[in-house]
């Protein structure tokens, strides 16, 4: 999933400062499972909302509704049954929500309640971790499942560093030494060989250094 | 300035006992602060940070939440989970700039305890050396 965090209160008080009336919108994807910008977060942001706003003196109304999704246009168009009654949008769903309300409305200001950290898995509840990078280029199947473009803290493509001590990073040392990982879990499943396979220089275009990405599939296209 | 501080009290079936029994004027006796109002819930574990929110938010200056001791809550993790979410306001009111002391969370044995008035009475008189609630100087709805 995408994960975020709710930005600091004071943040998006200051943000909103302009406006009477604020629609604060919730995503019902990701952000609802890493208890960002689902129903409940969307509440929550409402009333701090409005403290902030009653600290400063003003009345700030706010409605509160959470969408299936914030990354496809016909959830977004959604948003016109609220036209009228806001100054002002707080999306409280990952950057693309954003991106994307930005996108189809023109006209309508729009706020980044959360901010959008990296895509991860729950590790334990209330904790998330990074898994995957996202760069374009899947090396896994040469890993044992183990991304070390995500979870190296160098990336590294062609084993460890050589920092590494007892298993754990010598930058976090809370954190798996990820090639360390991918040697044992190599081992263990009978690929062992796979490590030798020697990664060539990678070609970054494929993780955004090309600038914005884009995917067409003709056979979905209409 | 003197002020009568609104203190909100969320504490759950178990902590509450006192209060059922001995009622309002039996509490008030006991020493608990009359400007005090209790919310019972069936577990503290069941208080929403958007509900303590909207104690603030009705004018609330302090809030007590009272739950079971730490590992011996009737429902296992409840006062648990109350304490974290009493965390979660603590950092957001803090994220205001008002102080996180105006909530407070309290882990007290069920039955009849003069803990459970020490505790609110201690948030009372907290909250008067505090002042108002910041929230209350606008007209949020």
């Amino acid at each position: 999933m995408i994960v975020a965090e709710r930005k600091p209160v004071a943040e998006i008080v200051e943000m909103v400062s302009g406006a009477k009336r604020v629609l604060v919108l919730g995503c019902r994807g990701c952000v609802t499972v890493c208890s960002a910008g689902g129903e409940r977060e969307v509440e929550i942001l409402a009333s701090l909302l409005r403290l902030g706003a009653s600290q400063q003196g003003r009345t700030l109304e706010t409605i509160e509704a959470t969408l299936v999704r914030q990354c496809d246009r016909e959830f977004v168009e959604g948003i016109d049954q609220w036209a009228g009654q806001y100054d002002a949008i707080v999306s409280m769903a990952c950057g693309v929500g954003v991106n994307f309300i930005a996108n189809l409305r023109p006209r309508d200001i729009v706020y980044p309640g959360v901010n959008t950290t990296f895509f991860g898995g729950s590790a334990d509840q209330g904790v998330w971790t990074e898994q995957c990078a996202g760069c374009g280029n899947c090396v896994v199947h040469l890993t044992g499942g183990l991304c070390p473009v995500a979870r190296c803290a160098k990336s590294l493509l062609n084993g460890p560093c050589g920092g590494s001590v007892g298993g754990r990073c010598e930058i976090h040392k809370e954190v798996l030494c990820i090639w360390q990982a991918i040697h044992d879990r190599l081992d263990r499943i009978g690929r062992k060989d796979d490590i030798n396979r020697i990664a060539p220089i990678r070609d970054w275009s494929t993780a955004g250094h090309g600038g914005p990405r884009k995917q067409v599939r003709d056979d979905l296209t209409v | 300035m003197s002020f009568t501080p609104d203190i909100r009290v969320f504490c759950c079936h178990y902590t509450s006992q006192q209060a059922i029994a001995e009622g309002k004027d039996g509490l008030t006796a006991d020493g608990f602060p009359v400007n005090a109002s209790i919310d019972r819930l069936v577990c503290s574990g069941k208080l929403q940070v958007s509900t303590i929110l909207k104690a603030f938010e009705d004018g609330a200056d302090g809030v007590c939440v009272v739950g079971c001791p730490v590992n011996e809550c009737h429902n296992l993790m409840g006062s648990q989970r109350a304490a974290h979410r009493v965390v979660a306001v603590r950092k957001a009111l803090s994220e205001l700039g008002v102080e996180g002391e105006r909530i407070e969370m309290s882990h007290l044995p069920r039955g009849f305890h003069p803990e459970f008035v020490e505790a609110v009475s201690r948030m009372d008189e907290r909250t008067r050396s505090m002042g108002p609630s910041p929230f209350k100087g606008g007209a949020a709805k």
